[in-house]
């Protein structure tokens, strides 16, 4: 047989169904959207016995086909259409051991649709702990199925469901529930009305509270001799059917699952009374929270530093090595630069959700929902709302994404709204800068000023926040009701392999996506700060040159000559303390012709700059930035990080004609920038708090509001986002800066 | 006054009486609680609110105006704690 298997994993949440699908494909796996909505979409494949492939699905966990939100209705979409690519030719539905009867209800309804479906029993590694013993022959038989008895854990029974899986053919396609039972007039009448449809098809057609199938739907109106039952009729018809699965699959499980209830309990009980306890079930979460910013801080500056100076030398190389002209420039300017802007924060953002992974992998992250749940609450979040809070400390990109678990639609959207304000990673290097540049060196009770401001700017952006939120709350009049269920899961040990997959799919996602308009910005900013139209941009070289020769170096870049030579001098003097004055003095002298030679080129590249494209449209919007402190270079890079807020630094960078982005450097040239009216450093405290400010509330990020305009359908809530968040980072700037002017 | 899953103490366990459907979310049923099924009371966050509750099983946390409309019936276990 030549043709591929179409296989679809489908389970509850929490049953490991996502070990399987890494056991069963390895790292052959590809992470998409579904088209036009931002579920994930996992495909991998599997080799089978007798040369044949299986190209297998993993669907959003799901407790039922009676969808309650999008990701569940992903997996009743794709399970009504045959004629849907992935349309499965074999379902393989993953269950738990010790939430067997739970799982099995989903089991029954996908028999009933008559896909032939293979039942994973997982987690048998924990029956012998837990008292379990089960007569798998007798349940394949009730059950009209094939069972494989798996530990992903252990790596146990994966080979059967790959046999099982190749031999799909001869599985039963019977159904084991009749769910016509529960209304069976209904149910006769709709058999007369679409005479050629599968009875539990429609039924499920007909239930769906997204409508999601608009075809077959209109054709359900237009036959007006057929009533449509009330919602609330609908509901309790559903209600039913639960109650009628449930009948038959306790009959089934009396015969065959038997728990010693002795053996059960232990080890779950007691970390849950320590973890979700009324003192120390906070104290731990908090003391975990600090364990990571630590580690993010802390670890992951030493291979950041590695990327920085990689990508300086990687500038370097392609100047020295390519041919001078538009085309290196370009790479080594624009494109290297922009990239090397965004690879910078792989470490952090890695470590963000590993630790993420981690605690969600564990089973603890219900934990903390459980915790954290009614102290949200008078904010307008919920519970839910904690894991996006959190993880917008990484990048509020995912962070929408998470919100997806929150089934109260105001809760969620409130989420969404604020969750931007969290101090997200890209937010770091400008905060970093400009702290370095105007905070001083002391130290308060043993903590160092420097470190205290960035952690202000962390507290300042989690106030921010919940106060939005609370006006969020009082403003918005969407009245939905709250289904507020949280499973908690049994604790385990994560599984490296799944952690592992999460992070490098969840880095890889977040470098491709913000890392397309990073490029595409910085190849913009480069093109339009190396291009002019005027005669003083044409003939930059001649005029700066004759000026130079006129009135000789400006301030700056002498103050820079000197500075570097006293270095330099010293480290000679140091390294050689035996030699001659004289040859020292000479070596100086020849630095001094080198460094003024690339002062001059660098005093045309500002020149140049200032009479760019970039230079214009700088010094046009200087009026509005003036009164923050601002001049029109900050100005132009404030503007470019409404892109992206980690632009800052490199447009900075690029403007004050620095080829690296090699920090020190840049910061220096920052420390030496003057108003040229009045003489005074532009870095100053009050600019410098007013410019951190901004950037702790403006939202300058265009990846965040796209994800929010799909998360929220629409454009609506992402341009009040824009507006009213960069409208108040620029009061709260202009008065801090007036303030402290 | 009717009990309900709302009035449990930590530890106390009863048995299902009566589910307002209309009211309550049909995930809450798939998770197992229909008449019939015993709940214990596992935790109560700060306030008594959300609970944390089993249910035939299932782990699982829910707020107090839910767990309001589940009405029980109260199993003496003196076995129990």
């Amino acid at each position: 047989m030549s043709k591929n298997i179409n296989v679809a994993l489908i389970g509850n949440p929490n049953t490991g169904k996502t070990s399987v699908f890494n056991q069963l494909t390895g790292l052959k796996q590809k992470v998409g959207n579904y088209p036009g909505i931002t579920v994930e979409k996992k495909e991998g494949i599997c080799k089978l016995p007798r040369g044949v492939k299986a190209h297998i699905l993993d669907l959003p966990g799901t407790y039922s086909l009676n969808t309650t939100s999008l990701d569940e209705s992903v997996v009743v979409e794709l399970l009504l259409n045959k004629n849907d690519k992935d349309y499965p030719d074999v379902a393989v539905v993953v269950s738990d051991v010790e939430n067997l009867k739970r799982n099995l209800l989903l089991f029954t309804q996908i028999k009933d649709l008559k896909i032939p479906a293979i039942l994973v029993i997982n987690m048998a590694d924990r029956m012998s702990r837990k008292g379990i013993s089960l007569d798998i022959e007798l349940m394949e038989e009730k059950l009209n199925t094939k069972i494989a008895l798996v530990s992903t854990r252990k790596n146990i029974g994966i080979e059967r469901i790959k046999e099982l899986i190749a031999d799909y053919k001869n599985l039963s396609r019977e159904p084991n529930v009749n769910a016509s039972l529960i209304a069976p007039d209904y149910f006769e009448r709709l058999k007369k009305t679409f005479p050629n449809e599968d009875l539990y098809k429609l039924w499920l057609v007909i239930t769906q509270d997204v409508n999601f199938m608009p075809i077959q739907k209109k054709r359900f109106k237009e036959e007006t001799s057929f009533d449509i039952k009330s919602k609330s009729e609908l509901k309790r018809l559903q209600q039913k059917e639960t109650i009628l699965r449930y009948q038959f699959i306790n009959g089934i499980l009396k015969e065959t699952y038997k728990v010693d209830l002795q053996a059960a309990k232990g080890f779950r009980a007691t970390l849950d009374k320590i973890l979700t306890h009324k003192v120390f079930g906070y104290v731990i979460f908090f003391m975990i929270l600090l364990l990571i910013f630590q580690a993010i801080y802390d670890w992951s500056s030493y291979p950041m530093d590695f990327i920085d100076e990689q990508f300086a030398a990687a500038s370097e190389w392609v100047k020295d090595t390519l041919p001078p002209g538009v085309f290196t420039n370009l790479i080594a300017e624009g494109i290297l630069a922009g990239i090397g802007g965004i690879v910078i924060f792989i470490p952090q953002i890695a470590f963000l959700f590993l630790f993420i992974a981690l605690l969600e992998e564990s089973g603890y992250m219900s934990r903390v929902v459980f915790l954290m749940d009614r102290v949200m609450r008078p904010f307008g979040l919920s519970g839910k709302s904690v894991v996006p809070l959190i993880s917008g400390t990484a990048c509020a990109i995912p962070a929408v994404m998470a919100t997806r678990n929150i089934e109260n639609w105001k809760e969620r959207l409130i989420t969404i709204l604020v969750t931007p304000f969290t101090t997200c990673s890209a937010r770091l290097p400008v905060y970093l800068i400009i702290i370095a540049l105007v905070i001083p060196e002391g130290r308060l009770f043993g903590l160092g000023y420097q470190a205290l401001a960035l952690m202000s700017l962390y507290l300042i952006g989690f106030a921010a926040a919940i106060l939005s939120a609370m006006i969020l709350n009082k403003v918005l009049n969407i009245r939905s009701r709250s289904f507020f269920v949280v499973e908690m899961p049994n604790y385990k040990i994560p599984l490296f392999k799944n952690v592992f997959y999460t992070v490098v799919e969840k880095t890889k996602s977040f470098v491709y996506g913000a890392g397309k308009i990073i490029l595409a910005i910085s190849i913009v900013l480069w093109f339009l700060g190396s291009n002019g139209y005027s005669d003083d941009f044409q003939n930059a070289e001649s005029i700066v040159t004759e000026r130079i020769a006129e009135k000789g170096l400006s301030d700056p870049s002498e103050a820079y000559i000197d500075e570097k030579l006293e270095s330099y001098s010293r480290q000679l003097r140091d390294s050689l303390p035996a030699a001659n004055r004289m040859v020292i003095d000479l070596a100086v002298e020849e630095k001094r012709d080198d460094l003024q030679e690339r002062v001059i080129g660098q005093e045309i590249a500002s020149y140049k700059l200032e009479h760019s494209y970039i230079g214009y449209l700088g010094k046009a919007i200087q009026p509005i930035v003036k009164p923050l402190g601002y001049d029109w270079k900050i100005g132009i890079a404030v503007l470019t990080s409404f892109a992206a807020r980690e632009v800052f630094v490199g447009t900075l960078a690029t403007i004050y004609s620095v080829g690296s982005d090699e920090e020190e450097t840049i910061k220096n040239r920052m420390a030496a920038e003057r108003w040229p009216d009045t003489g005074k450093p532009l870095f100053n405290l009050a600019s410098g708090i007013s410019l951190l400010l901004f950037y702790a509330f403006a939202m300058q990020c265009m990846s965040t509001l796209a994800i929010v305009k799909r998360e929220t359908n629409s454009w609506k809530w992402p341009m009040y986002q824009l507006v009213f968040m960069s409208l108040f980072a620029y009061i709260v700037a202009l008065i801090a800066y007036q303030i402290l002017k | 006054m009717e009990i309900t899953v709302a009035d449990l103490k930590r530890g106390e366990r009863g048995i299902i009486k009566d589910f307002a459907m209309d009211i309550l979310p049909i995930k809450l049923l798939e998770l197992g609680c229909l008449p019939g099924n015993e709940v214990e009371l596992v935790q109560q966050a700060p306030f008594r609110d959300p609970l944390y509750i089993n249910v035939n099983g299932s782990h699982i946390a829910i707020r107090r105006s839910v767990a309001r409309h589940i009405a029980l019936d109260l199993l003496e276990d003196f076995s129990a704690r």
